[in-house]
């Protein structure tokens, strides 16, 4: 499964898929979700979707020192919690922002990719991608 | 109990000494549940008898409920204060991003009190409050301030920007307070508050979790909740077309208010429907936070520069029925880019849409037949439709350059009390008429309403679904509109979007309150609906009102309505039912 952002600009600010990742991580509220949507400066200019895009070649694991990150077989990286320390370097390489904090453990939260959010998006802005499957989405 | 601590938090700002408290208010919360009820409580408890609406004493109260921030379509923030319009109970209910950011920041309600000395704006970043100077933003519209204030403060995407345009600095009575550039705590006048306390704005930001009873459960009503708000036809009219679909069949009723009310048919309506403006502009469709729905529609108006060849500008422009009847067949117009320039211009300035077009509606009539001359309007000829006027008109309300436009920010009552046309100036209870002719109900529900609003008021559906068969006795129609009032205080103390009526019966509201540590059957939920009602009537009747000494404007028993065979006699008498129920 990988997540995908089709096209922002179909986006509403909704934000049903941040509360729904927050329940996907048996939370209520927002402070655990990995995804986030913003105005691009005023909504009357739609909106950014911030989220892991699976990149191909990640930058966040090269700049772990402890190893904790590594990348996942289909995109995205994997989190080892007990190795990491919280230094952040994670969060400050990565040029989407998609890197969220967990402020209570002081360590990231990143988007596995699990597909929840996308299940709750009114308006096909996002979709869960099975392995098999290829999508046409906006550049 | 409660079942998260962080809902009974009420932040206590005071603007005249800087400083802020927190107090806990769990039995506030546990009987009153959030929203309408609690903030009634909080403003009898705040708002000392008699006081001034646009003095320090007046307290601007916000409160959310156990629904917001939990479950789709808990979208709004309740306001309360003292209505500098009606000198009474202020209500107004705002979406945007007010409700959530404002419970993620730690809260349960906010109450602002006192006056800062110089312009002020307050940030309240989850529990850090911070007073900063907004000197250099006073004077500007609320669309810039809006643009200025999201680069200078912290949050996107978890905040709200709450703002006032010139109108409510300038004390406009009924000027409104603007969230993320298209949503309003519209009625009643809570910008003029703001205004008279030097406050320019209030941001609101956090992202803190919430705790439920039962995580399992939690999904699984939400599941259900969100499945029936975005496959229900009960919800299709506010995604597709959104609130503008009410043009065409209200026209057709003979219910769609034309010309201050002279007609209740616009020939033209199909120029301002919500299908033309879809087809001609819509541009984008934005949602409140944790609607699906998506109601707001946004047009597109490109236009060119009158002198620059090939120099175009393009506003985005927010619509919705009761602008567009205010603003479009009020008036007489049916240029659909008049009107848009019309609503972008009251947009900018920070004025209430409706109350704005109902009194320019007062305005072009009192000209017409000489109540008033261009004396009074500075040189301008305000006739129906003539949307050149209209724009100079309410930059005039907002200045205020003479004695005319002084009552005209003053609302139509002033206005029509000063230089006559009683008859047809169309407010009740101090506040300008909602867009819906339908018969009696509708009225009716303005009259006894306890926000003096449009959206507490199921009138019109009463007219229509009821009386334009059979019109029942003035017993009978008070009952049907009482219990209508009373379980909508218990959806505005959820607090859901009234949108969402259909999607939150009784059941489905009893069960989402489990989850929040409530437990309450439907019949109980109804009793506390009574008692709310109770309260704020308690607060009205307090600051002088009554049921007896309504003003009828004639007006409206002039113009035909689709129910026939009531008259001035009958209003009276259902006045007097609501009145016996209430006091047995």
């Amino acid at each position: 499964m990988k997540l995908i952002v089709i096209d922002s600009e179909r986006c509403v600010g909704c934000q049903s898929c941040m509360f729904a990742c927050a329940r996907r991580h048996h939370e209520a509220g927002l402070a655990k979700s990995c995804i986030s949507v913003h105005s691009s400066g005023g909504m009357e200019r739609g909106f950014n979707l911030v989220v892991c895009r699976a990149c191909d070649d990640p930058p966040c694991p090269k700049v772990c020192p402890t190893g904790a990150l590594r990348r996942a077989r289909r995109g995205g990286v994997r989190l080892d919690l007990e190795k990491c320390h919280g230094c952040g370097n994670c969060r400050s390489t990565c040029l989407l922002k998609a890197i969220f904090w967990n402020s209570e453990i002081n360590k990231p939260m990143i988007c596995s990719h699990c597909g929840y959010c996308a299940k709750f998006c009114p308006h096909g802005v996002i979709a869960a991608l099975k392995e098999e499957e290829k999508l046409e989405y906006a550049l | 109990m409660l079942c998260d601590e962080s809902l009974s938090t009420v932040l206590h700002i005071d603007l005249s000494k800087k400083s802020f408290r927190t107090e806990k208010r769990p039995e506030l919360f546990e009987k009153y549940l959030g929203g309408a009820g609690v903030a009634i409580q909080l403003l009898h408890e705040n708002c000392p008898k008699d006081c001034d609406p646009l003095g320090p004493e007046n307290p601007i109260i916000l409160a959310v409920g156990p629904l917001t921030a939990l479950f789709p379509l808990g979208s709004k923030t309740v306001a309360m204060f003292k209505s500098p319009h009606t000198g009474n109970l202020g209500e107004s209910h705002c979406g945007g991003r007010s409700a959530v950011a404002l419970r993620m920041a730690g809260y349960g309600g906010i109450v602002i009190e006192g006056v800062s000395e110089t312009p002020i704006y307050v940030a309240v970043h989850g529990n850090k409050v911070y007073f900063r100077d907004a000197s250099s933003i006073w004077g500007l519209g609320g669309i810039v301030t809006g643009q200025i204030l999201r680069e200078a403060e912290a949050g996107t995407g978890f905040r709200t920007i709450m703002r006032i345009g010139p109108a409510g600095e300038k004390l406009v009575s009924y000027a409104c307070v603007t969230t993320e550039t298209y949503r309003h705590f519209g009625r009643l006048g809570l910008g003029a508050v703001f205004g008279s306390k030097k406050l320019k704005s209030v941001v609101i930001s956090g992202q803190q979790s919430l705790q439920v009873t039962d995580q399992k459960l939690y999904r699984e009503i939400y599941e259900e909740i969100y499945e029936n708000a975005v496959t229900s036809p009960l919800m299709k009219k506010y995604h597709d077309l959104g609130t503008a679909e009410n043009i065409l069949p209200l026209n057709e009723l003979g219910g769609l208010p034309t010309r201050n009310l002279q007609e209740a048919r616009l020939a033209q309506a199909a120029d301002i429907s919500g299908e033309y403006f879809a087809e001609h502009y819509l541009g984008r469709r934005l949602a409140c936070s944790h609607c699906p729905v998506g109601c707001i529609h946004i047009a597109a108006l490109r236009e060119p520069d009158p002198v620059k060849p090939y120099f175009y500008k393009t506003s985005m422009i927010s619509y919705d029925y009761e602008p567009m009847y205010a603003l479009g067949s009020m008036l007489g117009g049916s240029d659909a880019k008049g009107l848009m320039r019309l609503m972008d211009r009251v947009e900018a300035l920070g004025l209430d849409a409706m109350s704005t077009g109902v009194i320019l509606a007062w305005a072009t009539e009192a000209q017409e037949r000489g109540n008033i001359s261009e004396k009074e309007t500075l040189g301008l000829a305000l006739g129906w439709g003539n949307y050149h006027a209209y724009l100079k008109a309410v930059r005039f309300i907002v200045e205020q350059p003479n004695h005319f436009y002084r009552a005209l920010a003053q609302g139509v009552d002033r206005a029509s009390s000063l230089y006559g046309g009683r008859d047809f100036a169309l407010a009740m209870g101090g506040n300008e008429m909602p867009g819906y002719h339908t018969g009696p109900a509708s009225h009716l529900g303005v009259l006894i309403g306890a926000r003096h609003s449009h959206l507490d008021n199921a009138g019109y559906s009463v007219d229509q679904k009821i009386l334009a068969k059979n019109l029942v006795s003035p017993q009978e129609l008070a009952e049907a509109l009482l219990m209508e009032e009373h379980w909508r205080q218990i959806l505005s103390s959820l607090v859901v979007c009234f949108f969402a009526r259909d999607i939150y019966k009784k059941d489905v509201v009893a069960r989402a309150l489990q989850l929040s540590g409530f437990s309450l059957d439907p019949e109980e939920l109804i009793g506390i609906g009574k008692e709310i009602h109770r309260e704020k009537y308690r607060f009205k009747e307090r600051e002088g009102f009554s049921l007896g000494q309504l003003r009828i404007p004639k007006r409206i028993l002039e113009t035909p309505t689709l129910v026939e065979g009531w008259d001035e006699n009958y209003l009276i008498k259902v006045m007097e039912s609501v009145k016996e129920i209430m006091s047995s």
